[in-house]
Formats: C-alpha cells, structure tokens, sequence
C-alpha cells in the first residue's frame, strides 16, 4: 500500500527528498546529540559504569540470568496453565446452551476488562491470606495467577475467533455426515483452528512476557526487571545501563517472538491446503484491547 | 462494612487513573499519526526510523520504560518536567512514558486503517496531481482514521488497563490505591470488586460507546 501513496520520484521529488532527508537527520542529531550531553553531564557515559556487561560474565551470572530465568519461568507457566483454560472457556462460549455461553461470556469480558496489576495485586492478597504458600513463593504464585486469569480470557477470544473463522461449510458437511456436536467440534473445527490460531497465540506469549515485569516492579518478584534494579545498586548506581542491557535483553526475546509469529502467519496464509483462515498478530492486538466488544450473548 | 472507605480516596484514585488515560491518549494520537505518517511516506530514512521506533518500543514492557522514567530519567538525570514535587513529576513522567509505549500501537492501528482504504483512492488522487501529503492529508487519512476507530478504541481500552502501571513509580491511581488497601485492611473481595467495577465502568462502556460509533463512521464500501 505505502508505495501506492506517492509516485516515481522524478529529479524535482528526488532532490525534495534529499532535503527532507537532511532536515530529519539534523533533528535526529539534535537529539542524540541532546541524550550524549545528558548523559555525559551526569557521568552515566564513564566505563567503570558499562564495564561489568562487557568484561566478565559475573552480571550475567548472578544478576540478569536469575532474572531471566524466573521471567522465563513465569511467562511459561501462565502459558501452560492459560491455554487450556482458554480454550476451554472459548469452546464453552460458542455452547448452543445458554446457560454455559451467557455465564462464560460474562467471566471472559469481565477479565478482560480489569488490569493485569489489579489481579496480581488481588493474588497476592489472596495467596497471603487464604493459603500456607511461604512469602518467597508468594509473588510467583501471584503474577501467574493475575497472567493466567488476563490471558485465558483472551486466549478464549482469539480460540472462539479461530473457530468462527472457518468456513460455515466445514461443520455443515461434517454434520451432514452424522458426527455429533462434540465430534465436529473435537474432529473437525478444532484441529484446523488450532493452526490458524499459532500466530495469535505466540504473540500473546510476548504480552505475557511483558507483562511478567510488573510483578518486578510492584510485587517484588525477582524477574530480569527486577535484576536491574539490583544491579545498580551494586554496580555504583548505572541506572541508565542496567536498564540498557534489560530492555535490549527484553526486545531481543519479544523481538524474535514477534518474528517467528509473522513468518508463521505469512506461512500458513500461503498454504494451499488449508482453508484460509488465519489469526494474524494484529488480531491479537485487537482481541488483547477489546473489552466489552464482544456481545454478551 | 463500607466504613473503612471514609479513610481512602477512591474517586480521587480513579480521577488520576483518567486523567492519565486522556492526557496519554491525546499525546500517543498525536505522536503516533505522525509515526504512521513517517512509516507510509517518501522518506527512506523516515520509514526506517519508524519502523525501527515501533519494532522496539513495541517489545519492552510499559513497566521498563516507566521505571525507567523515574529512576533513569528523573532520579540519575535530573530530568522532571519541570516540577520539584515529587508527585506531580513522577504523574508528567508516567504520562510521558505511556505516550511513548502507546503512539507505537496507535501508529500500527493507523496503519492498519489505511491498509482499508482501495488502491484507486490513492491513485486516483495522484492522478489529479496532489502530492504526497495531500494525498494522505486530503484523501486516505481522512478515510483511514475511520476504519481505524475500532482498532483505535482497543488500543484506548489497553491504555486505560495501562495507566494501572503508573503505580510501579508511586502514581496515586486505582491499582496504587488497592495495594494500599489490601494491605491496610481485611476486606479483600470487598476491596477487590470496588476496584474491578471501577475499571468496569471505564473500560466496558468505552468499548460499546466507540464500537457504536466506529460502526457509524466506517466507510460503507
């Protein structure tokens, strides 16, 4: 689309162009050069600060590993635990009884309208209050159970999204041939929305990877974001580069996820095989944003 | 069973938690048409800056870039925005970081609504002669912006969840407000669904106000 919004540049447009180019690449300077000045003023630029990310593996070691480790760890197990009860909640949402749709779609939207911070908050209240788990454990228990409670309801979204969009024909022709409702569901629907729906479903790893960080920064869960923290402390106050080397840290992993969803969207949009039906990561986007535009019923 | 109530600011929490939300939203609207703008036109180096700002942004957690706003920008830099008061910075800083994490999502639903608009509209301007920025000025925003209400209202409904992260620096919002709560008395279902009704009224009707709207002003084609 983007190329169809300007023509062939002709020499008038092309010397245009290199002028634009120029201004943008003078502001851009401007700042940088503004971040340099910033920085140097206040002696974050000093090596004793960077050093210990570029010589020795020490900060890697005892500080950003452990970090990420229990990230990982975390992001995994919500993961785990959020799919099948997605799924489920999903598959219950497209029930013909109204008794199990109504009830589940009100669960669902009502999760999905409430911050992720709001429910670890809650379990973590909840874990201290009502259960023996030892305080340690305490804020994991939380922030998988505040992922596990966002991201299951979204997940029955986009599962719910990839079973409606298969074509009608699929389970007409597959109770045209006699199978009952929990056979086309289970034989047929599903096994082809489940392909349809990988995209969606690992960039929604990449919310939850995001999301872990909250429960460094507010329930004391001692992930990467955590870590940074730490290591300024230790290392002579580097703020600015403990917080460099984690967001790199973060978008190298978010990054490569995001990736590996586009290409598998791209790939499963030129199968011939299928049926055509793709969730692609700007669904998830939506699906992830869109409380309470689902209809209720 | 309310009277604990009496000691807590509960409006004045969720008032913050608006005011975070619309002073962001104005500021990522703007912010992220430009990035759209930048992303789709002429420039090579203006797409690849774009492309670049969205591909990072995108992929830190809100959560770093907000920590990172108080203790990196604030605390190691001397950066507040100009106010000694701590609450007041720390309230500028957090909409300062939600507007640069959000205007990448608004540049992608942009994005995304101008991927609706038909090639003829564009061609079609081009052939009447306009430039560049005519054409996405006159022409294909104007029919971008409303295909991309619906996407628009999602990224609004995030934000709004999103502002609850302004707590990690200390904001007095909603999310900020229960922490206290919670710890402070022993009503936690109580304490638990007023904030969740809370997040409720703002959030739901959001969603049914715009998603009528979006249906309203989307181009019938």
């Amino acid at each position: 689309m983007s190329s169809v919004l300007y023509d062939a540049q002709g020499p008038r447009a092309k010397r245009r162009n290199i002028l634009y180019t120029a201004g943008f690449l003078v502001v851009l300077a401007a700042v940088l050069w503004w971040v340099y000045k910033a920085l140097d003023d206040k002696g974050q630029l000093e090596w004793a600060l960077w050093k210990p990310f570029f010589s020795g593996t020490e900060a890697y070691s005892t500080y950003i590993w452990p970090g990420l480790q229990n990230t990982l760890k975390a992001a995994a197990l919500s993961m785990v635990i959020a799919l099948p009860l997605g799924a489920v909640l999903g598959i219950a949402r497209l029930s013909d009884h109204a008794w199990i749709r109504v009830p589940v779609a009100m669960v669902v939207e009502f999760f999905r309208a409430i911050p992720v911070l709001v429910l670890m908050i809650f379990g973590l209240a909840l874990f201290a209050e009502y259960t023996d788990v030892s305080s340690d454990d305490r804020p994991l228990y939380a922030v998988v159970t505040g992922l596990v409670l966002y991201n299951a309801s979204v997940l029955a979204e986009i599962v719910r999204a990839g079973i409606l969009a298969l074509p009608q024909g699929q389970s007409e022709a597959a109770m045209a041939i006699g199978l009952r409702k929990n056979q086309v569901m289970r034989l047929i629907l599903l096994p082809q929305s489940v392909t349809a729906m990988l995209p969606a479903i690992v960039s929604q790893l990449v919310v939850i990877v995001k999301d872990t960080a909250l429960g460094g920064a507010v329930l004391t869960f001692p992930e990467l974001l955590a870590s940074a923290n730490t290591m300024s402390g230790y290392y002579g106050a580097n703020t600015i580069a403990s917080f460099t080397v984690v967001a790199v840290i973060f978008v190298l992993i978010n990054f490569s996820l995001t990736s590996f969803a586009s290409w598998l969207e791209g790939r499963l949009r030129r199968r011939k095989k299928s049926t055509g039906a793709v969730l692609g990561v700007q669904d998830t986007a939506d699906i992830a944003g869109a409380a309470g535009t689902g209809t209720a019923a | 069973m309310f009277d604990f109530l009496d000691k807590y600011d509960v409006l004045g929490a969720f008032w913050t938690t608006v005011q975070l939300t619309l002073l962001s939203a104005v500021g990522s609207l703007i912010w992220g048409t430009l990035l759209a703008a930048m992303r789709v036109g002429p420039v090579p180096l203006m797409r690849g800056f774009g492309t670049a700002y969205v591909n990072i942004v995108r992929n830190i957690p809100l959560t770093v870039i907000i920590l990172f706003a108080a203790l990196g920008l604030k605390d190691t830099l001397g950066i507040s925005l100009g106010s000694d008061v701590v609450d007041t910075s720390n309230f500028r800083l957090s909409v300062l970081g939600l507007t640069v994490y959000t205007s990448a999502f608004v540049c992608e639903a942009i994005r995304a609504g101008i991927n609706t608009v038909p090639v003829g509209q564009a061609e079609a301007a081009r052939a009447i002669g306009l430039s560049f920025t005519q054409v996405l000025g006159l022409v294909v925003l104007p029919q971008a912006f409303r295909a991309a209400v619906g996407p628009l209202t999602n990224v609004l409904i995030a934000l709004t969840k999103n502002t609850t992260v302004a707590a990690a620096i200390g904001v007095a919002e909603a999310a900020l407000l229960m922490k206290e709560m919670v710890e402070n008395e022993a009503q936690l279902l109580l304490i638990s669904a007023i904030i969740a009704f809370g997040f409720c009224c703002l959030t739901l009707p959001t969603g049914l106000i715009l998603g009528w709207v979006g249906k309203k002003v989307a181009v019938k084609r």
